[in-house]
């Protein structure tokens, strides 16, 4: 391995500096700083209305920052517009929470929607690549199925391939469980792990599920609508036991705070 | 342990103490339904004194739902008002817990009471600001379809064919009875209308003239617009704005898909080639219904036809239907625009639909009159 290769493979895949978003003149999120390394699977967390998905979708470059950089691979995604913009995008895929699949579109159409723009594949060529990726998401049989056919897990599990259909450095998932019972919520789980050791594909998710944070988070980076900003950055297991922000512990140990010490299964009768 | 009754109907009790302090004493069940026997009476007696400090003793209240809550809060309200405050004594714990979990951190905030509504100069204000954002997105949305308009003709290729298609089927074949349906009724109301007043005078002869100019030049080409505008445009923008919701368009942009070049082309296009198809056969229907009131009279059909050819030219006929080509194009520019332009909010999706029709019709009406004032000076 050259040395220009190591420096490359050593350097965060994503910076995000002195970040602030804003709506409307009300600040949302301030001074958020963190890397995301190739590789790995980074979870963002918080509670609800902290700004998660709104650090999503700067991330993705939908929404303008109010002050600060997001760098993707090097490249300022928050100051780009047009091809340059476009190029920087197609270092990414993103699944939505919703799955946001095109609902006129089979779910193979879907998959295969991003290469018919941006490669020159043939249409054979096409078609196995994206049975391929159904496959890895063990959607082979739903392929000329149209979306609203699927349950909302296949609807997810879709949105994974598409979101992987280009073979993206990284994969942004916004609450890829929410919803989700919890065998299929686990079995999602275990399809980002994989392909996240598979491809070496960098994951970016945002979710509030614990299960699925301690399952498949290399770190977390913690929100907290209260300050802002972030509160925490590490291994979950590691913030639940010894975090010194009393509410991340309480976050991670599933605490309401001032609850009264008791059961969960006490009598409610009246 | 409390004394505690939440099977009978809620009691109060009120004192009003020597050393200046209202004490309220509150026993049995406060819900939904008990509630209201307690709360004017609370209320009423702490309104005729001046104290500042009420106790409410609630050592017999049994059980106590949000209604009565809202009673605590109340009192804690009206006692912060005067610059006291109002404490609640004897609650059994779980209820002590609920109380304490809804009690107002400061009852007199500024945001807990309404808003005043807005003044006429802010309404005023509001809609011009919302007539220029309107104005500016159909001018940038212009802009935007123009470019990629320009690309598709370039670049015929790249436009998603079967979508195309299947737009066009929607808009054209499936608009079809409709269009031709309202032509029929059209051209006969207007033959049966103008029989009559014609008769007396001895020109019904010229009835196949009035008819056909008049559907050729003007009324075929507005009806099909306004079904359109009906159909097709609310279509668009509902089917758009439902992907905004959904986030579709979202994930369109983040492919770097450009959501005007991929969802609007189509569409416009569709309307384009499909609206002259539709006027025509709106015209065909309008034109042919206008025989059955002339059939009536005694007149051939070799005699109509003769009477309608030389009444309307081919300059006629193109003039209606390349009208309909930049009415097809307004129609489907507008829903689309609508669409692309939705808000979040359960009700967005209907408001840009609503948006669409409304706006499609005025801008046919604007367009036909445009085209009136050109045509006019053109002599066609």
């Amino acid at each position: 391995m050259t040395e220009t290769m190591k420096q490359t493979e050593s350097k965060p895949i994503i910076c995000v500096k002195d970040f602030k978003a804003a709506y409307g003149g009300r600040t949302v999120l301030h001074d958020v700083n963190f890397d995301v390394q190739r590789g790995e699977i980074l979870v963002i967390a918080g509670g609800s209305g902290c700004g998660k998905s709104t650090m999503l979708f700067h991330m993705i470059g939908l929404y303008r920052p109010a002050g600060g950089h997001i760098l993707i691979d090097g490249d300022d995604i928050n100051a780009a517009r047009g091809r340059v913009l476009n190029r920087i995008r197609r270092k990414f895929g993103v699944a939505y929470q919703s799955g946001a699949l095109f609902g006129s579109l089979t779910v193979l159409e879907n998959v295969r929607l991003p290469m018919e723009e941006f490669t020159d594949l043939t249409n054979d060529q096409m078609d196995m690549i994206a049975l391929s990726k159904l496959k890895l998401v063990d959607l082979e049989g739903s392929a000329q199925k149209l979306p609203s056919e699927l349950s909302g897990g296949m609807q997810k599990r879709a949105a994974l391939a598409r979101a992987v259909s280009l073979d993206p450095q990284i994969v942004f998932l916004d609450e890829p469980s929410a919803g989700l019972d919890p065998i299929t919520s686990a079995g999602l789980d275990q399809l980002i792990i994989d392909l996240s050791r598979m491809l070496k594909t960098t994951f970016v998710i945002v979710t509030h599920e614990l299960p699925s944070i301690f399952a498949i988070a290399d770190r977390v980076v913690v929100l907290d609508a209260a300050v802002k900003t972030i509160v925490a950055v590490g291994d979950p297991a590691d913030l639940r036991d010894t975090s010194p922000n009393p509410w991340v512990r309480a976050f991670f140990n599933r605490e309401a705070p001032g609850a009264p010490q008791e059961t969960p299964e006490r009598s409610r009768g009246r | 342990m409390n004394q505690t009754n939440d099977s009978e109907s809620p009691s109060i009790g009120i004192t009003t103490e020597a050393d200046g302090w209202l004490s309220i004493t509150l026993a049995g069940r406060l819900d939904r339904a008990t509630v209201v026997d307690v709360w004017p009476k609370a209320i009423e007696a702490f309104g005729k004194t001046s104290v500042e400090r009420v106790v409410i003793d609630a050592s017999g209240v049994g059980y106590c739902d949000g209604s009565g809550l809202g009673l605590f809060a109340e009192l804690r309200r009206l006692a912060a008002q005067r610059g006291g405050q109002a404490e609640i004594v004897g609650l059994a714990p779980d209820l002590q817990r609920l109380v304490g979990i809804a009690e107002l951190s400061d009852p007199t905030a500024e945001e807990l009471t309404p808003m005043p509504p807005p003044g006429l100069v802010t309404n005023v204000g509001r809609a011009v600001a919302d007539i220029l954002a309107d104005v500016k997105d159909i001018v940038t949305f212009t802009g935007e379809l123009t470019v990629v308009l320009l690309w598709a003709i370039t670049h015929p290729h790249r436009i998603r064919g079967r979508e195309l298609w299947a737009i066009c089927e929607k808009v054209g074949v499936n608009a079809l009875p409709v269009v031709c349906l309202l032509g029929a009724m059209v051209g006969l109301i207007m033959a049966f209308q103008t029989a009559v007043p014609l008769q007396r005078y001895g020109a019904v002869s010229i009835i196949p003239s009035i008819v056909s100019i008049a559907m050729i030049r003007e009324l075929s080409p507005l009806i099909t617009a306004i079904i359109l505008a009906g159909r097709s445009g609310s279509a668009f923008a509902a089917e758009i704005g439902t992907m905004r919701v959904t986030q579709e368009i979202d994930a369109l942009q983040t492919f770097g898909l450009d959501p005007v070049k991929f969802l609007a082309i189509p569409r416009v296009l569709a309307g384009v080639l499909m609206a002259p198809l539709l006027t025509i056969f709106n015209i065909v229907l309008g034109v042919s219904a206008g025989y059955l009131v002339m059939a009536n009279y005694g007149y051939s059909v070799r005699f109509y036809i003769n009477a309608v050819t030389n009444s309307v030219t081919y300059v006629d006929l193109l003039g209606g239907v390349a009208k309909t080509l930049v009415l097809g194009l307004v129609i489907a520019a507008i829903g689309c625009l609508r669409g692309l332009r939705t808000e979040k909010g359960p009700s967005a999706v209907g408001d840009s639909t609503t948006r669409a029709v409304v706006a499609g019709i005025v801008l046919i009406v604007i367009a036909d009159m445009i085209f009136g004032v050109v045509y006019f000076y053109l002599g066609i």
